[in-house]
């Protein structure tokens, strides 16, 4: 019982910094995911046009070594060009999102019955107007799935940017350690899992509307 | 050059940190098989609690890793131990899953005619589906060490070695020598790792094609 009192006690302390290390938290993994699905995205798009087949694979073999470079190696890294701060920790989730959002969204693309391409090409639908209209709806559940994936790793390893000075839970995890208390290290776990589950309940829903908007709107 | 000059007058220590981080992914990849593979094949034998393994080692990978960490030094205490408890826990989903799936994937056929020649259960088990499904296993090998490397790059904030001393000092006193020669070998660990298994991964999956 006192351990609950005790910990009712602390959030009721801490209730203001717990908050805003949050909103860090969330502000940094949200800056990253919106920067990686405007990039990445309209290059996965654009790669599945190219016919240049040796800087296709040069891609995907770079954003192959970009995920295998350790999380914390990756953030080091960024210091020597872009500081201590909330830009080395936004710019290396963002490499970090690279493979998974490019490689879902080309086979999204790929998989694509090119019958349907064509019929479209047939009906005098021009390059532009198949993308949007045609292969980016049916694409949109890989599409949507290698976001959510990518979301809900970006918030996990947000967490190590408080080592670049950014902030966030891990700065709560990290102060726990060094003080070795239980109720700092538990409050950064939890919160950040919280977080990442909240984040891909909300991603499904937003997915499932829009399909069902999709389906709803495509009768005619 | 002056890098140069910096690992060269460096190049010991670089080398025992680089050591320890061998030894601390080495053994928490081992600790990681030797749980991770028994509790596959169970997985795969028994479909009740196939579900609730399966979904356990997924949770353990939510957490973000210093969390994890962080959980454990406050147990088992600060230094190699915990980091190696880590290592295993992080690389556990890959691994068991991996299994499951590689037993799961061995044709009913394969299994009918292994049964049919007069094999136990566990015999199908030992002599058919475990050899079947290395390729699988290969590919969640691959994938552990590769995280592995990367969990072990975190050890200085729970008190145990490994190239991350580097890093870490490097980023405190914000000293480019320092990160550089503490990351660089650090990435080149893990993509060296990452492509040796890979081909080891194809070596496999051709001798059973």
């Amino acid at each position: 019982m006192n351990v609950i009192t005790d910990y009712i006690e602390y959030w009721q302390d801490r209730y203001d910094s717990i908050l805003a290390y949050v909103l860090q938290h969330i502000t940094i993994s949200f800056v990253a995911i919106v920067l990686a699905v405007v990039i990445i995205i309209p290059l996965a798009i654009y790669m599945t046009k190219m016919k240049n087949e040796k800087v296709k694979n040069a891609i995907f073999s770079i954003s192959n070594i970009l995920q295998t470079i350790p999380t914390i190696a990756m953030l080091a890294l960024m210091i020597p060009f872009l500081g201590i701060g909330f830009k080395p920790a936004v710019a290396a989730l963002f490499l970090y999102a690279v493979l998974p959002l490019l490689r879902n969204t080309y086979s999204g693309i790929k998989s694509i019955d090119q019958s349907i391409v064509e019929s479209a090409k047939g009906m005098g639908f021009s390059a532009f107007q198949r993308i949007l209209i045609i292969e980016m709806p049916l694409a949109f559940p890989y599409i949507m799935s290698g976001i959510r994936t990518t979301s809900v790793y970006i918030i996990s390893w947000a967490e190590l940017a408080a080592v670049v000075g950014a902030g966030g839970l891990g700065d709560l995890i990290l102060a726990g350690i060094g003080f070795n208390d239980k109720k700092m290290i538990f409050t950064g776990t939890i919160l950040s899992i919280l977080i990442a589950l909240f984040l891909d309940v909300v991603l499904g829903r937003v997915e499932k509307n829009i399909l069902k908007k999709h389906k709803g709107g495509s009768t005619i | 050059m002056e890098f140069i000059q910096y690992i060269g007058e460096n190049f010991t220590d670089l080398l025992s940190l680089a050591g320890t981080h061998i030894l601390l992914v080495v053994a928490g990849i081992c600790l990681a098989l030797i749980i991770g593979f028994p509790l596959g094949i169970i997985a795969a034998k028994f479909e009740k609690v196939a579900p609730v393994i399966l979904s356990l080692t997924n949770v353990l990978q939510l957490i973000p890793s210093i969390a994890m960490l962080a959980v454990l030094m406050l147990y088992f205490g600060l230094g190699n131990l915990t980091m190696t408890i880590g290592i295993c826990l992080y690389s556990l989903m890959p691994i068991v899953r991996n299994t499951y799936v590689g037993i799961k994937e061995v044709k009913a056929g394969i299994l009918e005619a292994g049964v049919g020649i007069g094999m136990t259960s566990m015999q199908v088990l030992t002599k058919v589906q475990i050899p079947l499904s290395i390729p699988f296993l290969m590919t969640g090998l691959r994938v552990a060490v590769v995280i592995a490397v990367s969990v072990a790059c975190l050890g200085p904030y729970i008190g145990a070695g490994g190239l991350g001393v580097e890093i870490a000092s490097g980023i405190n006193t914000l000293d480019t020598m320092k990160i550089y020669s503490g990351v660089i070998p650090a990435a080149l660990l893990a993509i060296i790792a990452d492509f040796v298994l890979g081909k080891i991964e194809k070596k496999t999956k051709k001798r059973l094609a």
